[in-house]
């Protein structure tokens, strides 16, 4: 019998996603179309993922050029890259070891580049610091995440832990909590309400754990991923009250707060509203925020870099978060430098700032113009209701599937969106996720793409979408 | 009584403390950036801030960063990485054209022909490709499957990866996983961490630290009283020893794992980095497969290969994989569940790897370059590993065997019972007190042998050999001269 065949229990329930169904089928149709197979379409619009490269966003030039430099040092003496450029490239470099990006770096990252994130946040923040001691970068923001989830779930003891989780939530979360050995204790954001969180539902979240397993944290994650709702300063004062009484430790996943889009809406961090609501509550309720380069406008998902800052911990804790953090040796270093080009953009005035704007400028324009169609076009079409979206890159559209349709999928072995989302990849080339990925409501459905595309694609794939839907619903009616 | 007492409310103490966190993180070390390194990086702020000190830089001899010593990296590599990061240098004649062509090759696999995009899980595909095609070219035809090759975040990445599918089990039954005494401590820090059983296997000092499958047996013998042993590691070659294993050796390791039914951990990081003359690298599938079918359809193993090490030394880039030999299928959809979590390792890093097991050719225009830089590099390290046995060997005190491989090197302190007396009145261990006074009066940092394992009653610390060479000579020498006031000191 293989070794392999006893294996950890934790690994073997972690749920199968269900992207890996879509995945397989993708590279058939790909491969088909290389080929020359005839289809009703000449590529396939990928939008599974929460990434704006992959959709066809083009990487913004800065950057690129800095990590250019970066990469292969001559380029820093080149008159083909603006001053700017190859001004910040020499002082990046001057900031590894050795001068090159293939250096280790400490464990929490280039210190001169953790400071710079201190004081990003401390702007941010409108002031309150934020000690360098308490940030760490790490490949992706997840990784920081498992990290801390590490520390916390106890997979050992003989209740075991709990940790209040949004429903919707993307599903990389969900996945490492299961592969620690935690419980995920749902919580449900409240879809006719714009998938706003409800401390009442807090509540009833945390009373249904009883007996069930020891919660001790609670996931919020703002903006919100895939819902892109964006809290009140009133509902997340409310969920700081609710951990401090009842003694969570709070995981705000904010990797999205950079796109922020929504009319009257506005991003502030957990840790600003915190430090607004002044003490007790500001010395006491512990809180590690995650941020990350992989989103926003940089959507440099590729290069793994993200960061947790650390509020309110216990300094004999943080110890051995450091140890947890150092055995990973540290973050890839060009992931680093994106987070400090990111938390330090050109300038006005700067040589690149002029090409630097323009660039996110289009960039954001394509988002908002994204989503004002993509929300006329889906709550146009029957059996489509989506809900407005302020902020992050996805739509989460619920879907009202005919009787027949559910059938047909259960025939097939899948779960109902997951075959209304193979239907559509296979005859409109167009790649999303269905919504029980994410978690949704039993008897609901939804669908989730990403909307940060360049808006020709978005055009695309909203007629591609269109005209497939309504065949679908004609063909299970 | 405070409002929150009288109300009721429970005394206001953290939410998260030692008590309640997940106590396997408690057992968790790793030495290698531990506290000696911490107090490394207080001295070198004081230098920066104008304290006087008996010398002017650290040098941190503790971690296997060759780029950190002033190694330079590879051009072609990094011209191809810049080119992949900014493609409107593909229009600059000042890079060659088989960079060129290797960039668009990358780009043309990225989602959205962008280094910025997620790939999947297990990697980009046509790079698992290249790596199972340079396999097969190292291991002499043998055939890999890029299917069963799965890229990480460095080997590091991969090693955890796999042991935490492997770790089970309840009580007397929890899988205990064999590793070397030295051994490279993210091994037991991984461990630690899983709660797994960590089951030492000693390698023998006075053989050039020769693995003996007696002792392997020894081991396991003992271990089967109190766990469920299924995992055996090896480091080839070794970390922090530098022992490069006969093929011999490794042949009677495969047939260890087979009779005993164990998964083999194969840590290959520094297969291009073997100096001693007689020495060769054996990589432990060509030898599993060569042994014929019986062991190369049966033997369960994983191999670990890395771009931080070898010629490359590109450490900041995370680039890793590992190959997993007749894994079955069903455990193969658990695995990419685990590598799910993880997104997907650095594009960087996997673009990096694909130059490494696809570098220049003879009929391409970076050859030349390519390979002077490559043999260069590999010399250096030859000749500071023949240079540190060298000087080493002439210290009394210092038992120092042969750098046959790797980046390191683990002699033997001889320390007198006045100094263990007085490290445990400070309450250290005797060669952490060693290294900590080293590096106070010296400014040389090193890792005490305690944080890899050695033999009770023995002590060690890890050097690198990175430094540039003369910068080398010059810490061993200076280490001599500590190590004779030290002994003089503690008579």
């Amino acid at each position: 019998m293989s070794v392999l065949q006893e294996m950890s229990p934790n690994v073997k329930h972690m749920r199968q996603l269900e992207y890996a169904v879509l995945a397989k089928k993708a590279i058939l149709i790909r491969e088909e179309l290389k080929q020359g197979v005839r289809k009703p379409y000449k590529d396939v619009i990928d939008v599974c993922w929460g990434d704006p490269h992959r959709a066809g966003i083009k990487p913004l030039s800065f950057v690129r050029q800095v990590l250019a430099a970066c990469l292969y040092p001559q380029l820093v003496n080149s008159d083909k890259l603006p001053v700017d450029v190859r001004q910040r490239a020499q002082r990046l470099l001057q900031e590894c070891c050795g001068g090159s990006v293939g250096s280790y770096t400490a464990t929490r990252g280039i210190p001169e580049i953790v400071q710079r994130i201190s004081e990003f946040i401390t702007r941010r923040d409108g002031g309150a610091p934020s000690p360098s001691e308490n940030i760490y970068i790490s490949p992706g923001s997840q990784w920081a995440l498992t990290n801390m989830l590490k520390i916390l779930v106890n997979s050992e003891a003989s209740t075991r832990t709990g940790v209040l989780t949004p429903v919707p939530c993307h599903s990389t979360t969900t996945l490492s909590l299961e592969g620690l050995g935690a419980v995920i204790v749902p919580y449900y954001l409240s879809e006719r309400q714009g998938w706003e969180l409800q401390v009442e539902e807090l509540q009833r979240a945390l009373e249904s754990a009883k007996g069930v397993c020891n919660p001790v944290a609670l996931y919020v994650i703002n903006p919100g991923n895939p819902s892109g709702h964006i809290q009140s300063r009133k509902s997340m004062q409310e969920v700081i009250r609710f951990v401090s009484e009842k003694r969570l430790f709070l995981l705000a996943d904010e990797v999205y707060q950079e796109c922020v889009y929504g009319e009257n809406s506005e991003f502030v961090s957990y840790k600003r509203v915190l430090a607004e609501m002044g003490p007790p509550l500001s010395d006491t309720v512990e809180l590690a925020s995650f941020h990350s380069a992989s989103k926003g406008y940089m959507g440099e998902c590729g290069l793994r870099g993200g960061y947790v800052e650390l509020v309110n911990l216990d300094p004999a804790v943080m110890i051995y978060i450091y140890k947890i953090f150092s055995k990973d040796s540290c973050a890839p270093v060009l992931g680093q430098m994106a987070l400090d080009l990111m938390v330090n953009p050109p300038q006005p005035g700067d040589p690149s700032y002029p090409l630097y704007d323009l660039e996110k400028q289009h960039i954001r324009t394509a988002l908002v113009h994204n989503v004002k169609k993509a929300l006329a076009v889906l709550n146009s079409l029957p059996g489509f209701c989506c809900q407005p979206v302020e902020a992050g890159i996805f739509v989460f559209p619920r879907i009202h599937l005919p009787p027949k349709a559910i059938q047909k999928a259960k025939e097939v072995g899948l779960k109902p969106d997951t075959f209304y989302c193979s239907r559509l990849l296979e005859e409109a080339g167009v790649m999303v996720t269905p919504g029980c990925e994410y978690g949704q409501k039993e008897g609901t459905f939804h669908i989730r793409f990403c909307i940060m595309t360049p808006e020709d694609i978005m055009e695309e794939l909203l007629k591609r979408l269109s005209s497939f839907h309504t065949q679908f619903m004609e063909d299970f009616s | 009584m405070s409002q929150e007492a009288a109300n009721g409310g429970s005394p206001r103490g953290r939410v998260l403390t030692l008590e309640n966190m997940n106590p396997n993180v408690k057992r968790v070390e790793y030495a290698v950036r531990g506290p000696i390194v911490q107090r490394a990086v207080q001295i070198e702020k004081e230098l920066k801030e104008g304290v006087k000190k008996p010398f002017t830089e650290v040098i941190k001899a503790n971690i296997g960063d060759a780029h950190a010593m002033g190694q330079k990296p590879i051009t072609f590599f990094r011209q191809v990485l810049a080119l992949c990061s900014y493609p409107e240098l593909l229009e600059d004649d000042k890079f060659p054209s088989d960079a060129k062509n290797r960039a668009r090759r990358i780009l043309e696999a990225c989602g959205g022909h962008s280094i910025g995009a997620y790939s999947a899980s297990q990697g980009i595909e046509c790079i698992r490709q290249d790596v199972a095609r340079f396999i097969e070219r190292r291991d002499g035809g043998i055939p890999s499957n890029p299917d069963h090759i799965y890229l990480s975040t460095g080997a590091s990445d991969a090693i955890v990866t796999m042991l935490k599918l492997l770790v089970c089990g309840e009580g007397r039954d929890r899988t205990g996983v064999m590793i070397s005494i030295p051994q490279y401590p993210l091994y037991s820090a991984a461990l630690a961490d899983l709660a797994a059983v960590q089951i030492n296997y000693y390698l023998d000092e006075e053989k050039c630290w020769g693995l003996d499958v007696a002792e392997l047996r020894r081991s396991l013998t003992e271990a089967r009283k109190h766990c469920n042993p299924r995992v055996l590691c090896i480091i080839n070659p070794g970390n922090p020893t530098g022992q490069v294993q006969s093929r011999q050796c490794i042949e009677d390791v495969i047939r260890f794992a087979k009779e005993e039914h164990l998964f083999l951990m194969a840590d290959e990081v520094y297969q291009d980095n073997v100096y001693a003359e007689g020495c060769k690298f054996h990589s432990f599938k060509k030898v599993l497969f060569e042994m014929g079918p019986e062991y190369s359809s049966t033997v369960e193993m994983a191999s670990f290969h890395s771009t931080s090490k070898c010629y490359m030394g590109e450490c900041g880039f995370r680039g890793g994989y590992m190959e997993v030999i007749n894994m079955d299928p069903e455990v193969k959809a658990q695995l990419i569940k685990l590598v799910s979590v993880r997104l997907c390792p650095p594009i960087p890093g996997q673009a990096l790897l694909d130059l490494v097991v696809n570098p220049p050719q003879p009929d391409e225009p970076s050859y030349t370059l390519f390979m002077k830089e490559r043999t260069a590099v590999l010399a250096a390290l030859a000749e500071k590993a023949r240079l540190t046995e060298q000087i080493f060997n002439t210290v009394p005190g210092f038992t120092c065997n042969p750098v046959q491989g790797a980046m390191y090197t683990f002699p033997r302190l001889n320390l007198s019972q006045k100094a263990i007396d007085k490290a445990k009145e400070e309450g250290q261990i005797p060669d952490m007190f060693y290294c900590m006074k080293l590096l106070e009066e010296e400014g040389i940092c090193l890792v005490p042998g305690s944080g890899f394992g050695q033999r009770d009653g023995t002590f060690h610390f890890r050097m690198t050999i990175l430094p540039p060479t003369d910068k080398l000579k010059f810490v061993l020498e200076k280490i001599r001269d500590f190590h004779l006031r030290f002994t003089q000191e503690f008579s």
